[in-house]
């Protein structure tokens, strides 16, 4: 379980050196994506178009927070991590056009994301669902919004993080899968336990 | 009793459910707080005990600083239990969905309601039939409120089974065995499962959802629901899914069960999913305009 502190840009290099177990603390930019965003980026990445922000090497971060804008400026209150597997839908596509490094999230993503993590090299950090007051601590600053008309929830966030974490390396680029590994052994687990009611 | 005059009473009503908003935002019931205290004793893998530690100190800053523990602030389900004799009735669902978008703005809220098919938000929590409300009539001159702020990371994990008769108790475990290993890490466990047995479609659900705001650590009154329930939690212990479904001993803080009489063609059962930051407040309104929060 070794321990790694990230900062954007990310290259690649660095992303092969990490693997599922290990924690990591990021700090620089992360941007905010939930269903909406990526469905959007991709109908656009489909007809030539460009994302507001230039996401290479950058953290993506299933979330929607709660922004208040206080004396016109942005300030977030809670940015705890949504559930990811809804995003399994869009992700490998995502990755295969946006050459984002860490996915952060919650609960885990399938075999379609792991394979494209795989093939482009990104890892997927798993913060603590829930925790929203704690990850907002390390939010350092707003650096804008995009795409606010999807609703505050969906909108594209864009902030500046400071030792972001701790995260879980739960998808390494090497094709494993913390989750799927684990979630194997419960299944077994499970059939047991049934035969014993 | 002093009536309070209509005008005054429903401005208290509205000032209250708002109060009740704002404290479920930020604060947690002492049960579930002590039920996560105890995992992190009770956990020795480290991944597991890293979660129930981050669970904690973020229990602790959103208290501090007031702020919600949680970006999802859920859809708001109010549950209202009102005295016959309490002088607002009718005009009790324009008052609390008053009182939401207010507190949505006001707090502030995650704004999370939006259109089934267009996903447009409303931008203040309110929309056709939001918030949801839950009735019950009691005697006396009182208004009781509950205010549930539900995320959707545990809802989207809750499930209906239309068991049969034959497959009894064991089908109703492995029934919710099977919605535990399915939700894996999603419904950010530990969760606390409220399972409802019995009735039809609708009421089964409600039952579930009785279950999973039932306060910690209470157990069902039925001596023999109540084993059920300490049976279930040890079994869904057991998968070792563990906090957030990376690997533990605590895949849940609790299951509560609530049952009812059903048909005797069938045996419905609920699952409903309620992720650690269990938030609820609860408020009595007198009709003299006397307000207790819980």
């Amino acid at each position: 379980m070794a321990e790694h502190r990230l900062s954007t840009p990310i290259l690649e290099k660095q992303i092969r050196k990490i693997r599922v177990g290990d924690i990591i603390y990021l700090s620089g930019i992360v941007f905010t994506a939930r269903d909406e965003a990526h469905h959007r980026a991709l109908k656009l990445a489909k007809e030539g178009g460009q994302l507001p922000i230039d996401v290479e090497g950058l953290a993506m971060y299933h979330c929607g927070p709660i922004a208040q804008k206080i004396d016109g400026e942005w300030k977030i209150l809670s940015a705890g991590p949504t559930t990811s597997s809804r995003m399994e839908l869009f992700e490998d596509d995502f990755l295969k056009h946006f050459a984002v490094r860490v996915i952060i999230g919650k609960g885990g993503m399938g075999s379609k994301t792991t394979a494209a993590m795989k093939k482009f090299g990104a890892v997927y950090g798993a913060f603590t669902g829930g925790a929203g007051a704690f990850a907002a601590n390390s939010i350092i600053e707003v650096k804008g919004v995009e795409w606010l008309d999807l609703g505050m929830p969906e909108a594209i966030w864009v902030f500046r993080v400071e030792d972001f974490g701790p995260m879980i390396v739960a998808i390494d680029s090497y094709g494993k899968n913390l989750y799927q590994d684990l979630m194997e052994r419960v299944k077994r687990k499970v059939i047991r336990i049934k035969r014993n009611l | 009793m002093m009536f309070m005059n209509k005008a005054s009473l429903t401005q208290v009503v509205e000032e209250t459910t708002i109060k009740l908003l704002w404290l479920a935002s930020f604060d947690l019931p002492q049960g579930v707080e002590k039920a996560l205290r105890d995992a992190l004793n009770h956990e020795d893998d480290p991944i597991a005990r890293s979660q129930l530690s981050v669970i904690l100190k973020n229990i602790d800053i959103a208290r501090k600083k007031r702020v919600p523990i949680c970006q999802d602030t859920g859809i708001p389900m109010i549950h209202v239990i009102l005295g016959e004799d309490f002088p607002l009735k009718a005009i009790l669902p324009n008052i609390l969905r008053e009182a939401v978008r207010k507190a949505t703005i006001s707090i502030p809220l995650r704004p999370n309601a939006v259109h089934p098919f267009t996903r447009k938000n409303t931008s203040d929590n309110s929309g056709i039939h939001l918030p949801y409300l839950e009735w019950e009539i009691k005697h006396g001159d009182s208004l009781e409120i509950l205010v549930i702020p539900k995320g959707f990371g545990s809802e989207n994990m809750s499930q209906l089974g239309m068991l049969t008769p034959g497959e009894g108790l064991n089908g109703v475990k492995s029934f919710v065995l099977d919605c535990v290993v399915n939700a894996g890490g999603r419904p950010c466990p530990p969760t606390i499962i409220g399972v409802g047995v019995g009735l039809g479609v609708d009421g089964v659900m409600k039952l579930a959802r009785r279950a999973a705001i039932r306060p910690l650590p209470l157990r069902n009154e039925d001596p023999f629901i109540a084993s059920l329930e300490t049976q279930l939690l040890k079994l869904v212990n057991e998968t070792g899914i563990g906090p957030m479904g990376l690997g533990g001993k605590t895949t849940s803080l609790a299951v509560n069960i609530e049952i009812g009489h059903t048909h005797t063609g069938g045996l419905p059962v609920g699952v409903v999913f309620q992720c650690w930051a269990a938030r609820m407040a609860e408020a009595t309104v007198e009709s003299d305009g006397k307000v207790k929060i819980a």
